[in-house]
């Protein structure tokens, strides 16, 4: 994590406000950089991904558009070969099914296909996640498959201060990048929320760079390497397990491209012991390809077989307590833990 | 409200330049695609093997659409977008694209508008904003957003965005048409209708027989010129971009064109059952005739359009034939920008 700037440490923000001030901030820097999507006018986007904006910019810069996910994301990718900026939000990630052809045909084939002569510097905006009851076709989280196609970058943001850093990167970006914040870390008052989804967010101009790590918490034992809401399960895990004297370390990739294998590799070697969590589906997937980045290089290091706790392979479930069955919750990371523990 | 239906041309009073002109245009398309036919088939036998060969791959070549690119281009400079489809090569001749850089793309190599990452389906050129899409009606939205930039920075630019009617029933269309009017963006809708779905006829498709019918749906104005007529799409098309660049918003325009090749090369059309029939209506040298007939052409015309044509044809060819083949080991380059 880099700063641009050192501002007082101690203002308080929860992660939809954080992500709502770097557009703005960006914004007011500079005039290319536009909003478009569903609901994200009045209501100020139906996660609160926008809230504020229209007042400040208005409906030229903070558009509400008709539902028509294919037209206005391949507007935006059409404005920003021109040299526009554009930020479209997919209400859902779980909707990436009516536009997927803008998205992997066109945002993210555009710069290769031109051989580096036509730059998409878009951004794509979208929620993710389950965790209330909403079923199988708006749960998801699916950057999986985001990361799967080449030419995005995919960045999915676990805490405040992130969220804003890395929104400013990904507006700045000349290539297109995915923005998945999940619904879950954003301090929706609506909505049943971790603690950490309010934190310390740094004002003033704040960027993270795309593709580094973070270590959320440092441990010897063994290494949770993971995103997004699940950050915040591992970090209560690891509070747990460190009353029985046990020290886990907790690695918040911050993105999935470009993946920061080198941290995975760094953490692996410190502890021997990993378990990757995934609120996305186990197969095919994000936790496969992290317990390759290590077999990759050094199998050797893995002194206990690794363990994955993702969905399984089945779509999301409606009622609660098969959701929480799905979903990789305390209970299931904790017992993986304990697995690569012996 | 029903799209008008052009079916003569109200341009008699067109002047001998402008009829030179599309005349052309539509030649050096023609050359172009004749050139392309020759080179791709050079080396894909024994029989035909598709991969094989200095071009390979999927070709879809635009012979008989000529009157629809040369007469809707006339109206453009290369500040104006165009979105075309798979069959972009004559949109991309008449809208000036530069034909080296154009068929060094086609053939793959390092000097081509993608440095050989794209291919005939991908031309993207900044120095003409022009883009094609391979995704059938994909190409429309991406000319919203060029418009969307044009307006926004207070310029007459326009972006046109080109289809076949087979597009005409997917959503990215619709989606596009709706969008376009209500922000009143500088866009012309060009649909060509070449009777052909691949190998479905439009009959077969589409519920009414004028897509510019359409238009109405969207509250835009839709011409429907039929016959393949050059002037008369030069004619609509100067409607719509005049409408566009005042500010007006969108237009459709639908082409009943013709497909004079198949689908792609090595289609052999069984599916068509006026195929022995199709060469007799080639627009080009029923225009020749037609503006022989006014005096605007005469043999000495005809051979120098023709030998210019060639002249420059040839040139691009033997330029991309020079440049070379991409360096595998650049393989994982451009991906991010």
């Amino acid at each position: 994590m880099t700063m641009t700037e050192t501002p007082a440490q101690t203002r308080r923000l929860n992660t939809s406000k954080a992500m709502v001030e770097a557009i703005a901030q960006e914004m007011r820097a500079n005039p290319e950089v536009f909003y478009l999507g569903e609901d994200v006018g009045a209501y100020g986007g139906i996660f609160s991904s926008t809230t504020g904006l229209l007042d400040e910019f208005g409906p030229s810069r903070i558009i509400d558009t008709p539902i028509s996910e294919t037209g206005f994301i391949g507007l935006a990718v059409g404005a920003a070969t021109e040299g526009m900026r554009p930020i479209a939000e997919l209400m859902f990630a779980d909707f990436m099914g009516v536009c997927l052809d803008q998205i992997y045909n066109h945002m993210a084939k555009i710069h290769f296909e031109s051989g580096g002569n036509v730059k998409v510097p878009m951004v794509l905006t979208t929620a993710t996640g389950g965790g209330y009851s909403d079923g199988a076709q708006h749960s998801q989280c699916l950057w999986g498959m985001f990361a799967h196609l080449p030419g995005m970058k995919v960045v999915v943001p676990s805490m405040p201060a992130d969220a804003k850093g890395l929104m400013a990167a990904a507006i700045r970006d000349d290539s297109p990048v995915v923005y998945m914040f999940h619904k879950g870390v954003m301090g929706l008052p609506w909505m049943a929320k971790n603690p950490r989804t309010t934190d310390v967010v740094p004002e003033g101009d704040y960027v993270v760079p795309i593709g580094k790590a973070a270590v959320a918490r440092e441990g010897t034992d063994a290494s949770i390497v993971t995103i997004s809401l699940s950050v915040h399960h591992a970090l209560d895990v690891a509070e747990k397990l460190a009353e029985e004297g046990l020290s886990i370390e907790v690695l918040d990739l911050r993105s999935l491209v470009p993946l920061d294998r080198e941290a995975v590799l760094a953490s692996v070697a410190k502890t021997g012991r990993l378990v990757v969590v995934d609120e996305d589906y186990h197969s095919f997937g994000m936790s496969g390809e992290v317990v390759a980045s290590v077999a990759d290089v050094d199998p050797g290091l893995f002194r206990a077989p690794p363990q994955r706790v993702a969905v399984p392979d089945i779509p999301i479930p409606y009622a609660h307590a098969l959701e929480y069955a799905a979903l990789p919750r305390h209970d299931r990371i904790e017992a993986a833990v304990r697995t690569v523990l012996g | 409200m029903t799209a008008d239906v052009i079916s003569s041309p109200a341009t008699d009073a067109l002047e001998a330049g402008v009829r030179r002109g599309l005349y052309d245009a539509m030649v050096l398309s023609r050359t172009y695609e004749e050139a392309i036919l020759r080179e791709y088939h050079a080396d894909k036998g024994p029989g035909f093997d598709i991969g094989k060969g200095l071009v390979p791959g999927e070709m879809h070549l635009s012979a008989g659409q000529e009157p629809v690119a040369a007469g809707v281009c006339a109206h453009l400079t290369t500040d104006d977008a165009v979105t075309a489809t798979h069959r972009p090569h004559h949109f991309a001749i008449c809208h000036g694209m530069d034909l080296d850089k154009m068929t060094a793309e086609i053939f793959g190599r390092v000097d081509g508008l993608g440095r050989g990452r794209g291919g005939h389906m991908h031309l993207f050129d900044p120095a003409t904003h022009f883009s094609c899409s391979g995704i059938i009606a994909e190409g429309y939205p991406p000319a919203l957003g060029a418009a969307f930039a044009f307006q926004r920075r207070g310029t007459d630019r326009i972006a046109v965005a080109v289809t076949g009617e087979g597009a005409a029933n997917q959503g990215a269309f619709h989606e596009s048409l709706n969008l376009a009017a209500l922000w009143k963006l500088p866009v012309v809708f060009v649909v060509e209708d070449n009777d052909w779905a691949i190998s479905v006829a439009r009959d077969d498709s589409t519920a009414i027989p004028n897509n510019a019918d359409r238009a109405a749906a969207y509250g835009m104005p839709g011409e429907r010129v039929e016959d393949n007529d050059v002037e008369a799409v030069y004619a609509a098309a100067g409607r719509a971009v005049a409408r566009a660049r005042a500010g007006d918003g969108p237009s459709l325009i639908e082409v009943h064109t013709l497909r004079l090749w198949g689908h792609f090369e090595g289609d052999a059309q069984g599916y068509r059952p006026e195929l022995a029939e199709v060469p007799e209506h080639d627009p080009i040298p029923r225009y020749e005739a037609a503006l022989r007939e006014a005096g605007v052409l005469d043999d000495g015309g005809v051979s120098e359009t023709k030998e210019r044509a060639s002249a420059r044809v040839e040139a691009a060819i033997e330029f991309a034939k020079a440049s070379p083949v991409p360096d595998p080991s650049t393989v994982l380059d451009y991906v991010f920008a």
